[in-house]
C-alpha cells in the first residue's frame, strides 16, 4: 500500500487527527508536568488508565471509556492522599502497583483477542472507533480550554507557590484542575502510544523544549510542535513499515529530539561556560551568577558574585524617571529624562 | 478603641492558636504609613504567621487585624510579598522578567502574552536589567531576591511584606538586598514589615521593632527592644545583647548554643551572632 492511497482512507486520517490532538494536548501540559515534577503522577495514572481501559475491554469493549475513568478515579486519588510532594509520589507508588495488578486480574478473564492486551499497554490508534474518536477529540477541545484560561496563573503557582497564594491564585484549587487535565490527557495519550509509553509524549518533548528556552511562551510552543513532530511523524512512518507498532516510532522521535535538545541546548552552553569561567574559585559555593551572552558585553564581570552587575544603573535613589530628586519625592518624571529612560514612576 | 483609622497596620488583641498552642496572644500594634517594622524572635515564635495573617491567608483566632482601614484580603493590590529567599531551580523555564511580569498579572486568567510597561522600569528599579532575560535558575541568590523584590513592587504596593528575604545570602547581597528595600522604603514611603531573625543587616532603616517569643511581644525602637533588660523581661530568663562594632547579638544567659523554652519555641534566636549553631536551625 502506497502512503497516498493510505492518506485517502479515513481511518488514516483519523489516527492523524487523534495523534494529533494527543500531541497538542501532551505538549500544553508537558512544561507543567516538568515543572512540577510530575513526571511519576503522569506514570501512574497511565498505569490506572491501563486498569481502566481492561476494565472497558471487559465490560463493552471500550477501552477509551474505561481508560478515562480509571485516569479519572486515580486523580481524585492522588489529590487526597498526597497532597505534599514527597507523600505524593509514595501513595502514587501504593496506587500504581495495586491498580495494575486489577488489571493483570481483569485482562485474564477477557476473552477475545489476544492482542487487545498489547494494544492497551503499547497503543493501537488504527483500533480507535468513531465514537472513542469523538471522546478524543471531546477530550482534547476540554485540555486545551482549561489550560488556555488557566495558562498563566498555573504557571505562576507551578514556580512560585508561595507568592502565587499571596497575589490570590487558588493554588490549591489549580492543583486540582491540573490533575484532571492530566488525567484527561493520558487518557487520550494512552490511545496513541499506549498506556506505558505515555511519559514519551506527555514529558520528553517539553523536557527537550526546556533545553531550549526560558520563555514560558517558547516553552509551550516548542513542546507542542515536538510533540506534533513525533506523534503524526510517528504514524506517517508506521504507514511505511505496517509490521511495527507507531509508538515504536513516537517514541524514537521523541527521544531523539530530547537527545539533540540536551546535546546542544544553549541553557547547557551557559551553564559549560559558567563552570569553565569559575574555574580556580574554590570555595565559590554561591549559586551560579548568570552571564550575559556576548550581545551585552557591557555587563558586570562574572565571577564577583558580591559584585552589583547594576553599576550602570544611577547612584543612589536610581528609581527610573526619578533622576536626582531629593528623597522624599513622588518622583514623577519631569522634563529634563532623555525619552528613551523615561518610564512610568514606580507607585 | 476600635483601631486606629490613620495606621497602614493594625492589630488590636491579635491572637493566634493553633489548638491549645498559643503562638501570639493580646497583641496591640500600629505600623504608621512608611513605617519600617521588623519583626524578630526565635523559629517558631510566629514571625511568619504573622505575615500570613497580613496577607489575608490565614484568620486570626482573636482580635482584629486592619490594613488601611479594612481586614487583610487575599491578593489585595495594596499589598506586596516578597517571600522567604530560597533558590529556585537551576532548570526552571522562566526569566526573571516573566517572574517579575507574575507580580503584575500573575493572577489573572489567560496566556502570559502582555508586556506590562511597568515590568521594565521595576527592573531596572532593582537593578537587574542586565539580567531580567536569563533562565532565573542560573542566576545568584541575591540576583534572584531582587528579582522577586522587583515583582512585590510591580503591582505597586502600600505596604510591603517581607519574609526573611536575607536568608542564605552572602554579607554583601545582603548589604544591596538591604540597600535597595531601604531606598524604596524611603523614596516612595512605602510601608515595610520586615521579619527577620537578624537585626543587624536591617538596623539602618528600621524604625520600629516587634519581638516576639514564648507566645509574648515587646515592640518599640530597636534601642528600646534590643536590650539586656528588655528581651530579659520577654523570654523570663536572663537574656545578654551585646554590642560589637556596630553588631547586635543576643545570647541566651546560661545556654550561649540556645535554650529551650518549655513549650518548645525553640531556640533563642542569635542575630548577627554567626556561630555554626546559631544561625537559623
Amino acid at each position: 500500500m502506497s502512503i497516498t492511497f493510505l492518506l485517502a482512507q479515513p481511518f488514516a486520517q483519523h489516527a492523524l487527527l487523534a495523534a494529533a490532538l494527543v500531541a497538542v494536548t501532551g505538549g500544553l501540559i508537558g512544561p507543567f508536568v516538568v515543572t512540577r515534577g510530575m513526571a511519576f503522577a503522569v506514570h501512574g495514572t497511565a498505569e490506572l488508565a491501563f486498569t481502566g481501559a481492561a476494565a472497558g475491554l471487559l465490560a463493552g469493549n471500550n477501552t477509551v471509556a474505561g481508560a478515562l475513568i480509571g485516569s479519572l478515579v486515580v486523580a481524585a486519588l492522588i489529590a487526597t492522599l498526597g497532597a505534599r510532594p514527597r507523600e505524593r509520589d509514595s501513595a502514587i507508588g501504593a496506587i500504581l502497583a495495586f491498580g495494575m495488578g486489577i488489571g493483570v486480574l481483569l485482562l485474564g478473564y477477557y476473552q477475545g483477542f489476544a492482542t487487545a492486551a498489547t494494544n492497551i499497554l503499547f497503543g493501537n490508534i488504527f483500533g480507535v472507533s468513531g465514537t472513542q474518536l469523538l471522546i478524543l477529540v471531546v477530550i482534547g477541545v476540554l485540555v486545551i480550554a482549561v489550560m488556555g484560561t488557566w495558562y498563566r496563573p498555573l504557571l505562576f503557582a507551578s514556580i512560585d507557590p508561595e507568592a502565587a497564594e499571596a497575589r490570590g491564585v487558588p493554588v490549591r484549587r489549580l492543583g486540582l484542575v491540573f490533575l484532571l487535565v492530566l488525567a484527561l490527557t493520558v487518557t487520550g495519550a494512552a490511545q496513541v502510544v499506549g498506556t506505558l509509553l505515555v511519559l514519551s509524549l506527555a514529558i520528553t518533548l517539553a523536557a527537550a523544549a526546556q533545553r531550549l528556552t526560558a520563555r514560558p511562551l517558547a516553552v509551550a510552543a516548542l513542546s507542542v510542535i515536538f510533540a506534533l513532530i513525533a506523534a503524526d511523524g510517528g504514524l506517517l512512518a508506521s504507514f511505511g513499515a505496517s509490521d511495527i507498532k507507531a509508538s515504536v516510532f513516537i517514541t524514537s522521535i521523541s527521544f531523539a529530539i530530547y537527545l539533540t535538545a540536551r546535546l546542544t541546548g544553549p541553557l547547557l552552553r551557559d551553564r559549560r561556560r559558567y563552570r569553565e569561567d569559575h574555574h580556580g574559585h574554590p570555595g565559590h559555593t554561591a549559586p551560579p551568577q548568570y552571564e550575559a551572552g556576548p550581545e551585552a558585553s557591557a555587563i558586570a564581570p562574572a565571577g564577583n558574585p558580591a559584585q552589583p552587575p547594576d553599576s550602570r544603573a544611577p547612584s543612589g535613589l536610581g528609581w527610573p524617571g526619578e533622576p536626582s530628586a531629593g528623597p522624599g519625592t513622588t518622583g514623577l518624571p519631569d522634563g529634563n529624562i532623555p525619552a528613551s529612560r523615561r518610564s512610568k514612576p514606580l507607585p | 478603641m476600635t483601631g486606629n483609622g490613620g495606621a497602614a497596620v493594625s492589630l488590636r488583641g491579635a491572637a493566634l492558636r493553633f489548638g491549645h498552642h498559643v503562638i501570639w496572644e493580646d497583641l496591640d500594634l500600629d505600623v504608621a504609613p512608611g513605617e519600617c517594622l521588623a519583626v524578630l524572635g526565635p523559629n517558631g515564635a510566629g514571625k511568619t504567621t504573622l505575615l500570613k495573617v497580613l496577607l489575608g491567608l490565614l484568620p486570626l483566632t482573636a482580635g482584629t487585624v486592619t490594613i488601611d482601614g479594612r481586614p487583610p484580603r487575599r491578593g489585595s493590590p495594596v499589598t506586596g510579598y516578597v517571600p522567604q529567599q530560597k533558590d529556585f531551580d537551576r532548570d526552571l523555564p522562566i526569566r526573571g522578567r516573566d517572574l517579575v511580569q507574575f507580580g503584575v498579572d500573575g493572577h489573572r486568567p489567560g496566556l502570559p502574552l502582555t508586556r506590562a510597561r511597568q515590568v521594565d522600569a521595576v527592573i531596572a528599579a532593582v537593578g537587574a536589567q542586565d539580567y531580567a532575560d536569563a533562565p532565573v535558575g542560573l542566576l545568584s541568590g541575591g540576583q534572584q531576591q531582587r528579582l522577586r523584590i522587583a515583582q512585590a513592587l510591580a503591582g505597586r504596593p502600600r505596604l510591603l511584606l517581607c519574609d526573611e528575604p536575607l536568608l542564605s545570602l552572602d554579607p554583601a547581597s545582603q548589604q544591596q538586598v538591604t540597600t535597595l528595600l531601604n531606598d524604596y522604603h524611603r523614596e516612595h514611603g512605602t510601608t515595610v514589615v520586615f521579619v527577620t531573625h537578624e537585626i543587624t543587616p536591617v538596623a539602618v532603616f528600621v524604625d520600629r521593632v516587634l519581638y516576639v517569643a514564648a507566645g509574648r511581644w515587646a515592640a518599640g525602637t530597636p534601642d528600646g527592644v534590643m536590650t539586656t533588660q528588655a528581651l530579659s523581661d520577654l523570654y523570663g530568663t536572663h537574656i545578654d545583647v551585646i554590642r560589637v562594632h556596630g553588631r547586635i547579638i543576643v545570647v541566651g544567659g546560661d545556654d550561649p548554643a540556645g535554650h529551650h523554652h518549655p513549650d518548645g519555641d525553640g531556640h533563642i534566636h542569635h542575630p548577627g551572632h554567626h556561630s555554626p549553631d546559631g544561625e537559623h536551625g
